[in-house]
């Protein structure tokens, strides 16, 4: 069956949230993966919202993660405390975070474009609860194109930690340790991180897809597993639900 | 029995100003307790009033102000629109997910200055280019940090305290443009991060159902304004619909903003429009696309502002400029059958 790149990186994603796991999602793709996860392999996948909203039986995509649906038919309408308080406590398993800018760190630039704080060439919103996710949830996925701008040796600002400057770096800054960058998921292949150095390794490229156009489209150096696979592409049952049923009017799918 | 007396070892705890933001407001708890015990009322007198009477009287040029809601979701637009009339200058604001309502504020050139969580965006919908160009210029300077931070700082003042340790914001550049503090926890050691308390000079938050003394009721999820509401010195409430005091007594389970917090309450029916209103309407996404498309021509939003805002009396006669009642019904109908 034919998909395209938003289709895959969604299926993709959706398979790493596993079952009676919490996982913190905002609007779009991760949202899409969550969903998704819910109606393949994992019922009992419990979604939040940042700003209260827990276990909803989402309806359709949210348009903000504070709209009535991050809440409708839901377990609870609580608070954007509750939610943070519950990550800072160590319940939280999984989250999803976008960003201008990555490094190889998995340190997230969702801030600005520039030199100059006070006078950004660009501006972008900021963490919002982006730091606090990446800060307090145990594992932080990405779903994001992949080009040499975005995957760049040194980001412009770090708005949410990854892994910092490597090894230790988040326990020193006194983030929770055992916590930080899980898988990246792109639109060329599924990046993990390295156990010693913490640097992004390839796990797997999507079908089709040479190593060479991997590297072209990474302004750093990457790391590759010795077992590097070809990623397991979307099945038709993945992607009949995901059409059908998360995303009908093609808001996210559509993108690509 | 474990012996835990290890975390009572006398030591030294060093305090690291890590971060080069300002302080926009002042986190003093004993200042603020005076503040509450001379200026808060304790007697349950009415409190309604008119948003023209409130702006003119309670929010002063240079206030800092905290938004209740998040963004476009139950937010106090109507207040919002009248200090854009009445030509509120050089404010602070608490930016909280700031959506819309930042957009309104800078549309006034209302705030110089900003705690930034979540800026010059509206999720989903895209940037917004007048709040881009504000931020960008330096006309409005920032102080950053994270929702979660924030919230926090409102929960430190709502428990009448100075500051709150958080595990947030630590080793990153959101950090180092923010005013926190860097401090060890006296009993383990952990490093954590101090963030002030934050006690805006006003609040504003739009609620489902108040009665005319100030008893508040809210519906669905409440953001961080349970904290806000406690957090702020001057605290005004615009709700959908006033109720007979005896209606919040017949379920007190849901008041969650109490008289004593309140300083005037308005009703102003579809009052969070263009924003959603859990149980009531949901955002009118046509009209923040205008919005959006007329910030990219400086004459055409100009014309924009003037047919919305500055060419209208109140917030009624403003929502009769983006179709009055029908309109609205629409967005209950949508918000209602939300399976659609």
């Amino acid at each position: 069956m034919e998909y395209n790149d938003m289709e895959l990186m969604i299926c993709l994603a959706s398979r790493y949230l596993e079952d009676n796991s919490i996982v913190v999602v905002g609007t779009g793709a991760p949202c899409a993966a969550a969903m998704l996860a819910q109606k393949m392999n994992s019922p009992r996948l419990m979604i939040m919202f940042e700003a209260g909203g827990i276990g909803p039986m989402l309806p359709s995509m949210p348009i903000s993660v504070g709209d009535s649906r991050t809440f409708y038919r839901g377990l609870a309408a609580s608070s954007m405390p509750e939610v943070m308080e519950t990550c800072q406590r160590g319940l939280v398993d999984y989250t999803f975070l976008g960003g201008a800018q990555i490094d190889q760190y998995g340190n997230i630039n969702s801030t600005m474009i520039g030199d100059d704080h006070e006078k950004p060439k660009v501006r972008f919103p900021g963490s919002g609860g982006a730091n606090d996710l990446a800060s307090l949830c145990w594992k932080t996925m990405m779903i994001t194109p992949q080009d040499p701008q975005r995957f760049t040796e040194k980001i412009d600002f770090i708005t949410s930690p990854g892994y910092l400057t490597g090894p230790g770096a988040r326990e020193k800054a006194g983030l929770p340790k055992d916590s930080g960058p899980y898988k990246v998921i792109t639109n060329l292949c599924v990046i993990g991180f390295d156990e010693e150095t913490k640097r992004m390794k390839v796990e797997s490229t999507h079908p089709g897809i040479e190593k060479q156009k991997i590297i072209d489209n990474t302004g750093f150096e990457l790391l590759w597993a010795d077992d590097l696979t070809i990623s397991e592409p979307p099945s038709p049952e993945e992607l009949k639900c995901l059409r059908e049923e998360v995303d009908p009017y093609k808001y996210i799918i559509g993108r690509a | 029995m474990e012996n835990f007396s290890k975390y009572k070892e006398e030591r030294t705890v060093t305090y690291k100003p890590t971060g080069t933001g300002k302080l926009y407001t002042d986190p003093d708890a004993e200042k603020a307790r005076e503040y509450f015990r001379d200026k808060k009322p304790r007697k349950m007198v009415e409190k309604a009033s008119t948003v023209e009477k409130v702006v003119k009287e309670m929010i002063h040029d240079g206030d800092y102000i905290g938004i209740g809601g998040f963004g476009a979701n139950r937010t106090p637009v109507s207040v919002l629109h009248e200090m854009l009339r009445q030509g509120k200058k050089n404010l602070g604001l608490a930016g909280h997910t700031a959506t819309h309502d930042f957009q309104i504020l800078v549309a006034g050139n209302c705030i110089n200055r900003c705690d930034s969580a979540y800026i010059v965006g509206l999720e989903a919908r895209g940037l917004s280019k007048i709040a881009r160009k504000a931020v960008e210029s330096g006309a409005v300077e920032l102080c950053e940090h994270t929702n979660a931070s924030l919230t926090w700082r409102y929960k430190a003042a709502a428990m009448g305290l100075s500051f709150m340790p958080v595990r947030c914001m630590l080793g990153t550049d959101t950090e180092k443009h923010s005013n926190a503090v860097e401090m060890e926890c006296p009993f383990t050691g952990a490093k954590y991060l101090a963030v002030p308390a934050l006690y805006p000079d006003v609040g504003i938050i739009h609620v489902h159902r108040a009665d005319v003394y100030g008893n508040c009721q809210i519906d669905g999820i409440m953001i961080a304004d349970q904290d806000l509401a406690r957090a702020a010195k001057r605290l005004i409430i615009t709700t959908e619909r006033f109720v007979p005091n005896e209606y919040i007594r017949r379920d007190p389970s849901k008041t969650v903003i109490p008289y004593y917090l309140v300083d005037a309450v308005i009703e102003v029916p579809f009052g969070g429009y263009p924003g959603n209103m859990a149980y009531e309407y949901f955002s009118d996404e046509e009209h923040l696309k205008a919005w959006l498309k007329a910030e990219k021509d400086p004459d055409e939003f100009k014309e924009f502002l003037q047919r919305h805002i500055y060419g209208v009396k109140n917030f009624n006669e403003y929502l009769d400029t983006i179709g009055g009642m029908s309109r609205l019904q629409e967005l209950r109908i949508q918000e209602n059958l939300i399976e659609k």
